[in-house]
């Protein structure tokens, strides 16, 4: 088993082999998910190479798989899902496969494209059937009494009530056009009144009334009823609204002319008889036909859910299939051909401890193929840097994609996840301390853990819901420490918990009491001497007046504490980098001046707070009272800059401790005195080095002089690096080790001071908590009287949601990013490269994984 | 009887079940007189006499506890009620 401490050991290998074994081989391979191939054929371009019609013929197949996916789920039939991945068909069965696909496609587009005829047809019949009836209607809207007193009354009234439906045809112009009709009939001119019905989409038809108002100018007469039951559009299958019109006009150029806008708007003219009695025919005979159709319709759908359920069970199988044809295909076109073109040619990297399991899956490939030649794995020798490979589990998993998302590590360079594993939800949790909220995350995150299988089982395209679970362990111990730290502070939803009774006693009397706002608790007298056995005593919550000023003073300590150890602990990180890689410069001019900088700096600084905590308070006598305490902050400036410290109150005294003055003088000086080390000790020892070897052999310069310097100079050269690359030149190496060097030394400031995010956040989640509390809860805890219960019981619910939304999600958020920020930035840049490139072994679970994403998107 | 859909009777659920153990400890805490939840009470700013203070205190922290519980007992209630639901959606989606 690989350690998570370092990426796993790489070997480039070679692999022959047999070209009939080659696809056993490969399909064993990718089951396995160990080895990465390389491209030896890179400036082939993809339609020249060897395997491409396979290829092409499995995306054919998965065209035609993805067409009936998306008929399944149109159908809503759900698709069986085993879960289970089928072992690579043989390349012969793909002829089977292809048959298969091919017919179900054929079928189905048959069975769609009748449906889609006979739908048609319905929708015509459909259409037709209201057409006959809502004419109907509009013939039988006739006012028979209108013509025999049309002359008293002016003629635009009875325009509204036209009226066809009378047997008569001769009345029928007549009463349409009311007055002036009958006036222009006189003459002797035999008008005939002609009328266009059809269907229209209901959105369309003020366009379409508009248009034919003015195109005619007026002259046509359009009535229109809507159909109240929605159609099928048969192409698309949405549900359309039409309505029903019918026009009335006069004239063969009139009649072009309407036809001319009806086809504009694609509404859909049908023939309509004027006699009632055909159009009663019409209608009985437009109804059987419906009905038949129906029946048609019906066994049309059964079947095609007949073909599509029987082809649900096997989809998801045949995907996985093809896709793994096509995974297969596609990595042998990354193999060279022998010249014999018996054998396959491939170069993979493949981690050494998983060899013999390499091994194995070969030998089973040749036997399932039947040769009798084993192929060949053959270690290379090169200078490439091999992929960086973690071997990760379900629960290191998250963390490694965390270091990551910064950088992938150089080759066998420290790997920062198992310390983060700590370090993560430790400092998430000084900034997130409240054993409440703490409570709510490790539930959740809890509640993923144990339902693991199952939520893993369900996979959604909810992004941030991956992200959740993704993260569950991380979550749970980020609850599970922030439970910790809330105790510590002695916060739970802004409360504190007096489980062990407060360790201060009020030695006021009553009077004193009674006539005082504010009083203050001496620790000399009123404390116990004895501290509160874990956290903060519960005490502080009731001091309104300076809780938030002591414990702005222990947070912020604790911060610059495990800030500066955080960092020590990187610097020391980096020298087990420089012992790995046999980089004795580095270690010596670069670990060195580096550790006892931030040693005699910062760590100096934290041994002072915990001096000033060991030696002074307020029981002391004089020197060491509670009065004589003296500032850190200003202390540790006046250290730096040499500054005189002003002169303390009366009896007390400027330095803690014997000797600081002197102390304090020799730390700074060595401390500066590191950073001419840190900045040119190393290129001046390497242009040395140089120098000398040019000298000793002169003669064959070239090779050795280049990997011996190579190897000194960039200290990745463990893995047969060194030589290959270009001796860097020595102003490079300067400038390189100046900016490494201010970067270090400006950084270790900024730095700490960064660490103070600690207290910053762990200060603002408090007082919001506290806010919330306050400004919500207690407006539903102070109600009086019996409603109060009531009242309480809406206010909680609102409360636990702002709770649950503001201060677990949002500022749990806040806090996530500056713990990130703190392990990338603070911590990684101590040791950390992260220039390598991730290990992407060809495996099949990986490609169907993707490819199902793919395809859902 | 369906009211609500699944997401609101989960969120019913889990709401009704943190007030049930929140608010009955919150009821206790009142009912010894906690002095953590002093500032939750509703109480005058001034008071004449130290007896008339305890007094009032008294009755305060006592009505705090019992509307502590009587919410307590209402989101038992709204427990039951969205178990119910949530039982129904959950047959409503095996079928």
């Amino acid at each position: 088993m690989g350690s998570l401490f370092r990426s796993e050991e790489m070997a480039l290998c070679q692999l022959f082999l047999q070209s009939e074994a080659a696809y056993a081989c490969v399909s064993e391979l990718g089951e396995l998910g160990l080895v990465q191939f390389r491209d030896l054929n890179p400036d082939v371009n993809a339609f020249q190479r060897k395997f491409v019609n396979e290829v092409r013929r499995c995306d054919e197949m998965e065209r035609k798989l993805r067409y009936l996916e998306k008929e399944i789920k149109k159908d809503g039939i759900p698709m069986l899902d085993t879960g289970e991945s089928p072992e690579a068909p043989q390349p012969r069965e793909m002829i089977d496969l292809e048959a298969t696909f091919e017919k179900l496609e054929n079928e189905l587009r048959e069975v769609n494209q009748n449906a889609e005829a006979l739908k048609r047809n319905f929708l015509e019949l459909t259409e037709l059937k209201h057409i006959l009836r809502k004419t109907q209607v509009f013939f039988d809207e006739s006012v028979p009494t209108v013509y025999k007193s049309s002359g008293a009354y002016s003629s635009s009234k009875y325009r509204r009530y036209p009226q066809m439906a009378d047997n008569q045809n001769e009345d029928e112009q007549a009463q349409l056009l009311g007055e002036e009709g009958v006036r222009a009939s006189q003459p002797g001119q035999n008008l005939k009144l002609g009328f266009v019905a059809g269907v229209i989409l209901r959105e369309r038809l003020p366009a379409f009334e508009r248009m034919l108002w003015r195109a005619c100018r007026g002259n046509v007469f359009l009535r229109q009823a809507m159909i109240e039951t929605p159609l099928e559009d048969p192409t698309n299958g949405d549900q359309v609204h039409k309505s029903v019109f019918i026009i009335f006009f006069q004239g063969d150029q009139l009649k072009t002319r309407v036809k001319k806008i009806c086809e504009g708007f694609r509404a859909t003219l049908y023939p309509c008889p004027e006699a009632p009695a055909d159009r009663r025919e019409m209608a009985m005979g437009v109804m059987t036909r419906i009905e038949d159709l129906n029946t048609v319709l019906g066994q049309t759908q059964d079947h095609r859910h007949r073909v599509l359920v029987a082809a649900a069970k096997n989809l998801k199988n045949w995907f996985v299939k093809v896709r793994k044809i096509k995974a297969i295909y596609h990595t042998l076109n990354l193999f060279n051909l022998d010249v014999t073109q018996k054998c396959l040619i491939a170069e993979c990297w493949v981690p050494l401890l998983d060899f013999e399991t390499i091994q194995l899956a070969l030998r089973r490939g040749t036997e399932r193929s039947g040769s009798s030649v084993p192929p060949i794995l053959n270690r290379m020798q090169t200078f490439e840097n091999p992929p960086t490979y973690n071997r990760t589990n379900k629960f290191t998993k998250a963390f490694q994609a965390l270091i990551d998302a910064y950088g992938v590590a150089s080759y066998r360079e420290m790997n920062p996840a198992p310390y983060t594993i700590i370090t993560f939800p430790f400092l998430f949790a000084v900034m997130f301390g409240d054993l409440g909220h703490g409570a709510i995350m490790a539930l959740f995150g809890l509640w993923m853990i144990r339902k693991e299988k199952g939520l893993a089982a369900q996979k959604t395209d909810n992004e941030i819901w991956n992200i959740f679970f993704g993260g569950r362990y991380i979550i749970f111990l980020m609850g599970v420490f922030s439970m910790y730290t809330g105790l510590i502070y002695n916060d739970i939803f802004s409360k504190s918990l007096n489980i062990f009774g407060s360790h201060w006693h009020m030695s006021y009397n009553k009077s004193t009491v009674m006539e005082n706002k504010f009083l203050q608790l001496s620790p000399k007298v009123d404390y116990e001497g004895a501290p509160y056995p874990f956290g903060m005593d519960p005490i502080w919550q009731v001091a309104g007046a300076n809780k938030i000023i002591f414990h702005n003073a222990y947070k912020m300590k604790i911060s610059i504490i495990f800030g500066v150890i955080h960092m020590i602990f990187g610097v020391v990180m980096s020298w087990h980098n420089h012992t790995y890689f046999r980089n004795r410069i580095s270690l010596i001019y670069e670990f060195i001046p580096q550790l006892i900088f931030l040693l005699l700096l910062f760590f100096y600084m934290v041994l002072l707070m915990f001096i000033k905590w060991i030696k002074f308070a307020a029981t002391n006598e004089k020197p060491y009272s509670e009065a004589c305490a003296p500032s850190i902050l200003i202390t540790f400036i006046d250290m730096v800059l040499f500054n005189t410290p002003k002169p303390p109150p009366d009896h007390c005294e400027t330095y803690m401790f014997f000797g600081q003055h002197f102390i304090q003088v020799l730390f700074v000086l060595v401390a500066v005195g590191c950073i001419p080390v840190m900045l040119l000790a190393k290129p001046l020892l390497i242009m040395q080095a140089r120098k000398q070897a040019n000298e000793e052999v002169q003669p064959i310069a070239g090779a050795t002089s280049d990997a011996e310097t190579g190897g000194v100079s960039n200290g990745g050269s463990h893995g047969g690096g060194g030589g290959h690359e270009e001796e860097e030149e020595l102003s490079e190496i300067f400038i390189h080790q100046s900016i490494h060097t201010i970067e270090y030394v400006l950084g270790s400031v900024s730095h700490t001071a960064s660490y103070l995010r600690l207290w910053a956040l762990s200060l603002a989640h408090a007082q919001l908590a506290e806010v919330l509390w306050t400004m919500v809860l207690s407006i539903g805890l102070k109600q009086e009287g019996p409603v109060g219960g009531i009242v309480l019981t809406c206010v909680f619910a609102f409360w636990a949601i702002l709770t649950v939304g503001i201060l677990v999600l949002m500022e749990g958020l806040s806090a996530f990013l500056h713990t990130l920020r703190l392990h990338w930035v603070e911590f990684q840049s101590k040791f950390y490269k992260g220039q390598g490139y991730a290990f992407q072994p060809f495996s099949f679970d990986a490609i169907i994984e993707n490819g199902a994403a793919a395809a859902e998107e | 009887m369906k009211i609500c859909g699944p997401k609101l009777s989960l969120c019913g659920l889990i709401i009704s079940v943190w007030g049930i153990v929140q608010l009955v400890l919150m009821g206790l805490f009142f009912y010894i007189n906690s002095v953590a939840l002093i500032e939750d009470l509703p109480l005058e700013e001034e008071y004449h006499s130290l007896e008339d203070f305890y007094a009032a205190a008294n009755r305060a922290y006592n009505q705090n506890a019992y509307n502590c519980w009587i919410a307590a007992c209402i989101y038992v209630l709204t427990l039951l009620l969205s178990a119910q639901q949530f039982y129904m959606n959950s047959r409503v989606t095996a079928n």
